[in-house]
């Protein structure tokens, strides 16, 4: 309609991709609701929320692509978003700085307390504050690299070198192949581009299969599970919410490569491909975080 | 007056409840937030009723004491979440775009997005009291251990939080990025309203708190169905620990509240005061310094709990450094007023009034602020005086005095002025006597969340459920006042105001046109 080109940013008729996401958003909750109160058919209506949510994204994100392909999109428009991404990204920042508040307020302060002092006299005597812990009551620390029996009330904790260290490769390797990939982008080498793309959602899958494989062995042959008290507690949520990023992440940059296939993108305007980018850089940086103070240290 | 487009509500847009449902205008979506906003202070508002038709005598007579416990926890979520906050993004999509010469907001259908989650989360809070065990009923606060003993409504209740969180995280990044990248050709940073000043900081504050909420519910729920030990001392975990990450939230969460109501405050006093601001550089940079105390006064919501002494005067100290910007604006807004041409129409009244109480509420917030006094103080009635001067008398003053002061702007019509200042003195005098009896309630001990008390408090509570009941009714006639000017009211001048200056009453309509500025002015 022309009085929405009159100015030159771009503003979209109505939209009924909102209201499905508020659709898809209320049965996801209701089912989690359900699930985690052991309601029958609570996985049911997850499932359910989770097939509109992507029949939604699909069909928004299908909108915003065609209207970018169709070059309606300005430097303006271009610029809302940068700084929209940006923000999202801080978000997705303050919310694993939560978390790792939590690890940290554990490791300096409430664990420490519970082992000396008034406290571990009258609690629970004896009790040694060391990292890693289960706590007082929690499953007992056996020492890096011990197989501890089934149904032993005892953890071994995951030790830095191994999966996690050529994790912390693989992700790395991921964050140049992608460069290079916009490299490609940029000279208007398809062929690199489409190459060096697929590479580094390749290094995606092989983290999530690590981690995978990591998790698998922690629960069945460590005795690590999320209710190995603090150090379990931190350990799966931590590690988990950056797996689960790294999931979207990894997804973020298969749709990129479909339209790298497609032919999307132009050497000079790409900011889809660029805000994935970002977005797995981010993810790159929090599992720095992640190995240092989870794994290493 | 230039720019008057010709009324445009754009040809072959659905209508009817689909217009509603789908829209991507930043005029409808504001509407769509201030109804939402306003059926959600009824809500809250009856709820209150309820707790002070309990408290109007001693003893147990209108609702059991766990159904007490559901009530003055559902009371604070509705409030804070679905009516304070969402009037504020309310007021940011109507006037961000207009007063920095905007088209619409950046990102129109994230803008509708927004809006739509919060039916979501309001259904699920509300109905929450209707599962086995009834509502959450721990306080809005959500402290373990409690909170993970609860039933089912503590799960909806984390997952409303969610969705609200989700909500505001969007509109707050919609807002920032229309601040940043659509105004007008020579509307600098420095010129533009503090409405939207105060808008731009709020938003980062938002962006920066709310995901660390949502990060401390997501522990609460896995420490109550998924078996960690995040709030369990036997794990290794800390139930103060959630105190820390929630009132990191939390505290920034009041200035969330507040700062937008500083802005409205700081563009209708000018008007009727017919004088420029006094001090508006000042006025930004209190602001932003306001923001950025916020996030290291937080445990001073937590004096109680046992911390180390230079802990605790850290926090003391902090918490009294806030008022100093704070002061700068009271002052400013004093100063704008000093020798002015002042008259006083609804939105002015509401906006003095809101100097005034809102101020007081600062004081007892200094008092509170005091360690050992807050050890005295700590969970009484005192507390809640306070936070209700802020709140009521601070943010949803704020609130009437933005809707009369743009309601002619929006609707191009004007309200009755003899019921709105009927509302006004209606609203302040019962407003003081619910509300400062509080105060003397609290110095002698009474504790908060209590259904019962002793007989030495009986008086003034009852005043205040007194104070309640009217202050309450007094609201309807706000519903009145809205419908009447719709439906009926006079044909508003575009200038409606003759002492307001920013873009809204100088280049646009009332009521604007569908895309407030297809044409960016220039700005002088």
């Amino acid at each position: 309609m022309s009085d929405h080109q009159a100015g030159s940013y771009y503003l979209p008729e109505p939209s009924g991709w909102p209201i499905v996401g508020s659709a898809a958003v209320a049965l996801l909750t209701s089912g989690l609701v359900m699930w985690s109160n052991h309601i029958a058919s609570g996985g049911w209506v997850i499932l359910a929320g989770l097939l509109v949510l992507f029949y939604m994204m699909f069909g928004w994100f299908g909108t915003v692509i065609a209207e970018s392909e169709s070059g309606k999109y300005d430097q303006q428009v271009d610029r809302s978003f940068r700084w929209g991404m940006s923000w999202f990204i801080f978000s997705e920042v303050m919310f694993f700085a939560a978390f790792f508040g939590a690890l940290f307020y554990m490791r300096v302060l409430s664990v420490p307390w519970l082992g000396e002092g008034d406290t571990n006299a009258m609690l629970w005597e004896g009790f040694k504050a060391t990292w890693p812990t289960a706590g007082p009551l929690g499953a007992e620390n056996i020492g890096f690299g011990k197989e501890v029996a089934a149904g032993a009330n005892q953890f071994s904790p995951m030790e830095a070198l191994g999966i996690p260290a050529i994790n912390t490769l693989i992700l790395l390797t991921s964050g140049v192949t992608l460069t290079v990939a916009h490299w490609g982008l940029k000279k208007g080498n398809r062929g690199q581009l489409n190459l060096w793309l697929a590479l580094t959602v390749l290094l995606g899958v092989v983290f999530l299969g690590l981690q995978a494989y990591e998790y698998h062995h922690a629960y069945t042959k460590m005795g690590l599970t999320l209710g190995a008290g603090a150090y379990g507690a931190t350990f799966f949520m931590l590690t988990g919410f950056h797996g689960l990023h790294v999931t979207i992440g990894t997804i973020m940059l298969a749709v990129i490569l479909v339209r790298c296939l497609k032919g999307h993108f132009k050497p000079e305007s790409h900011f889809a491909f660029e805000a994935v980018s970002w977005y797995w850089h981010f993810v790159d940086v929090v599992w720095l975080g992640l190995f240092v103070f989870v794994y290493w240290l | 007056m230039e720019a008057t487009h010709a009324q445009d509500h754009g040809h072959g847009h659905p209508t009817g409840l689909m217009r509603w449902i789908t829209t991507t205008n930043h005029k409808d979506i504001g509407t769509l937030y201030l109804w939402f906003a306003f059926i959600m202070l009824l809500a809250g508002g009856c709820l209150a009723l309820l707790i002070r038709a309990e408290l109007f005598q001693p003893g147990m007579q209108v609702v059991t004491p766990e159904f007490f416990n559901q009530l003055t926890t559902l009371h604070g979520l509705i409030m804070v979440f679905g009516a304070i906050m969402p009037a504020m993004v309310g007021f940011a999509n109507w006037q961000v775009p207009m007063m920095i010469g905007a088209p619409d907001m950046a990102f129109p259908r994230m803008n509708n997005w927004s809006f739509w989650l919060l039916p979501v989360a309001a259904i699920m809070l509300v109905s929450s009291f209707f599962v086995p065990g009834g509502a959450s009923a721990g306080g809005w606060t959500m402290y373990p251990p409690l909170f993970l003993q609860g039933g089912i409504s503590n799960d909806m209740t984390i997952f409303a939080v969610h969705i609200l969180g989700i909500s505001s995280i969007m509109g707050a990044i919609n807002i920032v990025t229309t601040i940043l990248n659509m105004r007008a050709p020579g509307m600098t940073m420095m010129k533009m309203p503090l409405f939207v000043w105060t808008w731009l900081i709020t938003a980062y504050l938002l962006i920066a708190v709310m995901p660390v909420l949502a990060g401390t519910v997501t522990m609460l729920l896995t420490d109550r169905h998924f078996g960690t030990n995040f709030f369990n001392a036997a794990g290794g975990g800390d139930p103060v620990m959630f105190q820390h990450i929630f009132w990191f939230f939390g505290h920034p969460e009041v200035y969330i509240m507040i700062l937008p109501a500083f802005g409205i405050v700081s563009q209708v006093i000018p008007a009727f005061a017919r004088k420029p601001l006094f001090g508006y550089a000042s006025m930004v940079y209190a602001t932003g310094s306001i923001a950025i105390l916020s996030f290291i006064v937080w445990a001073h919501h937590m004096f109680t709990t046992g911390m180390p002494t230079s802990a605790q005067l850290f926090f003391m100290y902090a918490t009294m450094l806030i008022a100093v910007p704070t002061g700068v604006k009271v002052f400013n807004w004093v100063a704008t007023m000093w020798r002015g041409s002042m008259t006083f129409e609804t939105p002015m009244l509401f906006a003095i009034g809101f100097v005034c109480l809102f101020t007081i509420g600062g004081f007892t917030g200094l008092v509170l602020a005091i360690t050992p006094v807050d050890i005295q103080l700590q969970d009484t009635y005192y507390v809640v005086a306070h936070f209700h001067y802020v709140l009521v008398s601070g943010s949803l003053y704020a609130i009437f005095a933005g809707v009369y002061f743009w309601l002619p702007k929006w609707t191009g019509r004007m309200y009755d002025e003899k019921l709105g200042k009927l509302h006004f003195w209606l609203s302040t005098i019962f407003f003081n006597i619910l509300f400062f009896p509080m105060h003397f309630l609290g110095l002698a001990g009474m504790p908060r969340r209590i259904p019962d008390y002793a007989l030495q408090f009986a008086d003034f509570n009852a005043l205040a459920t007194i104070g309640a009941f009217g202050f309450g009714l007094s609201q309807l006639i706000l519903l009145v006042v809205v419908l009447k000017c719709i439906k009926s009211g006079a044909k508003a001048a575009d200038h409606t105001w003759e002492g307001a200056d920013s873009l809204e009453w100088t280049h646009l309509s009332s009521p604007p046109p569908y895309h407030s500025f297809v044409t960016p002015p220039v700005v002088k």
